[in-house]
């Protein structure tokens, strides 16, 4: 086994402990959000949207912002935990692990809870008969690929902050405004030229539109490859923003 | 004058443990008194209780000549209280923490103002006034706890392990403070499992144990009635001390085996030692000092104080 | 007779006061970081307006009222949100940092040991998440009046109702901070706010829903909240909206006495 491999195990066992109460919030919430949006408000958008029912067409834009949200959820509370309450990193370090196993275990978990909810949540699509394609099934991969490209830099950010004032600041000012403008709920180019430009910038907007094709059986195109190439991108730097914020207060 | 605090027949139960098991005690005005007893002796419940944060189950408590009961907001008015863990505002400076906590009291925001000052001053935290809570050291926090205790100009201050968990520089610094304290005429109660710190600090004091008050009386007299002058402690080479004990017998009015080392009450330390010497035992070590409360303490329940 | 009645009132004395000065620790605990905060959870309610309200009300149009009036569906929208907002600023004072000073930080521990109470500190904690929460309210409405959601005059009859509901939610979050066990407890809390969020007729009349789930909703404290808001902001107000009134005040008492109780239970042992 790799160390970072030891790393993952230590966040598995912890998880064993907690798992029930993450548990409501993985499953539950996204079939609420389903069911509220998807049939409630459906109901009302009468035409559909680009001549696919709206359920259909916001369950793939769900699936990509569970992603996005849990690895958010792990990537924040629980990392700022490992260096302030639990102080987990510092009792890490101080083994023979080196910064890349520290944090490389850690997102390798993220990455385990991303694909839980969103297996979850595929499910319950499945269930009610939205996915139109086989290849929905590359939702799974593709939200590992959307998970780390929102862990990784999330977690530069939370190993900069010092106290949870500032992941409040986040999920208010980046998470919620990412998850309501960037094609979730209504197509993006609805929006004015300044905000559509933001959304373009941000990863969520190019995953729920990747998942959209997947789930909708569309072919993606050129466009897709974009999407992946852009998401890679965020996926590398948030590496490396996170090691060198990881050195930085891990090796002082 | 009636007494500061006057308790009878006091009892605090939870459930089904007796944590105060029916105490009788009497604080006059201007003393230092001291609780002594182990972790889990009913000090620290009986402290709430007179804190008036906690009822009492059953017996007569009354404080300031009041009822806790029915009194209680007037009763805290004229307390201090430093509880045993620090529970200082963290969102809150150095001296914030002070001048909130006076405005609970309805002390106007200036005079708050003014006595934080003084109080800092008197606690040596002038220089960390503007200064976040999380960075002080722990004697730091200790000192501002027990400054904000005294932010209301309390009649009574409520110690409760005033120095438990503080390194013993931190802990002369507190208790250099608490003995001025005392010389301005505050009257002090104070818990504590310290032996050292009953000794410096209390004029009377009780000892507790299982809920129940064993002894009373000044450091000094405990001592004379449940102790001798001088203790021998020695060491024996050996897993077990006990095999040695019959072999010391009558060199002490009374003689306690610990699983480290065997404890001889004597009134000449020299002389005792000089006897073991002659029955050709030879200790690994030995040492001859003044008896103390832990002494008593040992004497009165069989066990010592700080396991 | 008299002194049997006497310390009643003297225990009374005060106490107005002493509430007081437990909000006011709160204004002096104020930092940078911390209006960030507050300002982030005024953009919220905005964020979701113009999301669903502008962004999904484009492909909705019209949206029905149970009297049969056509409005738009950004109209219907906002006052929703107006109400969900007032509820989660109480909730998130009321829950999340009422239960971490109690718990976490030992706040209340040393206030007890002053001539506060713990009803007293309730009732602080209370009004300081009102104030927090009424600014919220105050802003957002200035929003609907400015995009023509809402006239004036009933913007202005509107924060009454919402300062209620923001009242009904702050004792109801107190109450539940007392009963709950862990910070475990607090997925709960917030999975239950948001279907509540989610399906209060905050998005769709719950006259679309299926009888019993409708009658369930009709039940739940932020469905009267969105009727009696609604009812006022788009000018249709009638018996529907006292029953709301009388509902969020009852739902206010039980929980500040509720909470007051439990913690006297939780901190006075």
């Amino acid at each position: 086994m790799t160390p970072a491999a030891y790393v993952l195990e230590y966040h598995l066992v912890n998880y064993r402990r907690t798992w029930r109460s993450s548990a409501l919030s993985t499953m539950v919430l996204p079939l609420l959000t389903m069911l509220g949006f998807g049939l409630g408000v459906g109901g009302y958008v009468t035409t559909g949207v680009d001549g696919t029912a709206y359920l259909d067409w916001i369950v793939p834009g769900l699936i990509a912002s569970t992603a996005l949200q849990t690895a958010f959820g792990e990537a924040t509370w629980p990392v700022l935990s490992g260096f302030e309450w639990v102080r987990s990193y510092f009792g890490q370090a101080a083994a023979p692990l080196r910064v890349a196993d520290v944090l490389g275990g850690h997102l390798a978990f993220m990455m385990f809870r991303v694909l839980v909810s969103v297996s979850a949540f595929v499910l319950v699509a499945a269930a009610f008969g939205t996915l139109r394609s086989p290849w929905a099934l590359a939702v799974l991969p593709l939200s590992v690929l959307i998970g780390f490209a929102s862990a990784a830099p999330a977690m530069a950010y939370t190993a900069s902050i010092p106290s949870d004032s500032y992941l409040a600041i986040l999920f208010r000012f980046a998470v919620l405004p990412m998850s309501l403008f960037s094609g979730v709920f209504f197509p993006i180019d609805s929006l004015p030229d300044p905000l559509l430009w933001v959304a373009w910038a941000l990863p969520l907007w190019h995953a729920v539109d990747l998942t959209r094709a997947a789930t909708l059986g569309l072919n993606p195109g050129l466009a897709g490859l974009g999407h992946l190439l852009y998401l890679i991108l965020w996926c590398v730097a948030g590496w490396f923003l996170a090691h060198w914020r990881f050195q930085r207060r891990l090796v002082v | 004058m009636p007494s500061l605090i006057h308790a009878r027949g006091l009892i605090k139960r939870f459930g089904d443990f007796t944590a105060v098991d029916g105490i009788d005690v009497d604080v006059q005005p201007g003393e230092a008194f001291g609780f002594l007893g182990p972790n889990g002796a009913g000090k620290s419940s009986t402290m709430r209780m007179i804190g008036c944060v906690s009822p009492p189950t059953d017996g007569v408590l009354r404080i300031l000549d009041m009822d806790p009961l029915r009194d209680g907001p007037r009763i805290r008015a004229r307390l201090g209280v430093c509880p045993q863990l620090d529970n200082l505002d963290v969102e809150l400076t150095v001296r914030e923490n002070l001048t909130t906590y006076a405005r609970f009291f309805g002390i106007p925001r200036a005079t708050a103002r003014r006595r934080a000052d003084e109080l800092l001053d008197f606690v040596q935290l002038g220089e960390r006034a503007g200064s976040k809570v999380e960075p002080l050291s722990g004697g730091m926090k200790r000192r501002l706890t027990i400054a904000r205790a005294l932010v209301n100009e309390p009649d009574i201050v409520l110690l409760d392990e005033p120095t438990t968990g503080l390194d013993p520089q931190a802990r002369h610094l507190v208790w250099e403070r608490l003995f001025r304290l005392k010389q301005q005429g505050v009257t002090l109660v104070l818990t504590t499992h310290y032996m050292d710190e009953a000794e410096q600090l209390c004029d009377r004091l009780v000892v507790m144990d299982g809920g129940k008050i064993v002894a009373e009386g000044s450091p000094r007299s405990l001592i004379e009635q449940h102790s001798t002058r001088e203790v021998v402690e020695l060491r024996f080479p050996t897993e077990d001390q006990g095999a040695y004990a019959s072999k010391l017998d009558g060199i002490g009015d009374r003689t306690e085996v610990l699983p480290d080392r065997i404890l001889l009450y004597v009134a000449d330390g020299d002389d005792a030692l000089a006897e073991v010497h002659r029955r050709s035992l030879s200790p690994a070590s030995a040492l001859v000092r003044r008896a103390g409360l832990e002494d008593v303490f040992l004497h009165l329940t069989g066990r010592t104080l700080v396991d | 007779m008299l002194t049997m009645v006497l310390p009643k009132l003297v225990s009374f004395e005060g106490a107005g006061r002493r509430s007081a000065s437990v909000a006011e620790r709160n204004v002096t605990a104020l930092r940078s970081a911390y209006w960030v905060v507050m300002l982030g959870g005024f953009l919220e309610p905005v964020l979701y307006l113009f999301s669903i309200g502008v962004g999904v009300g484009a492909l909705i149009g019209d949206i029905e009222l149970p009297g049969g009036r056509l409005v738009t569906y950004t109209e219907f929208v906002a006052p929703a949100m107006l109400a969900s907002s007032a509820m989660s600023g109480a909730l998130s004072e009321t829950t999340f940092n009422f239960f971490g000073k109690m718990k976490f930080m030992r706040l209340y521990d040393g206030m007890l040991a002053t001539p506060i109470r713990p009803f007293e500190i309730a009732l602080g904690e209370l009004a300081w998440a009102m104030i927090r929460g009424n600014i919220y309210s105050v802003a957002f409405l200035a929003i609907m009046v400015a995009m023509d959601l809402t006239t004036p005059l009933r913007a202005l009859a509107t924060f009454p109702a919402t300062v209620l509901v923001g009242f009904a939610f702050g004792a109801l979050g107190m109450m539940t901070s007392t009963v709950i066990r862990s910070w475990q407890d607090f997925d709960l809390i917030g999975a239950g706010q948001f279907a509540l969020f989610l399906f209060s007729g905050t998005f769709v009349p719950a006259t679309g829903y299926p009888l019993v789930l409708r009658w369930l909703v009709e039940l739940s404290p932020l469905y009267r909240s969105v009727d009696l808001i609604r009812g006022i902001s788009l000018g249709s107000v009638g018996w529907p909206q006292l029953i709301d009134v009388l509902y969020l005040l009852a739902l206010f008492a039980i929980g500040l006495t509720i909470a007051g109780h439990r913690m006297t239970k939780l901190l006075c042992k």
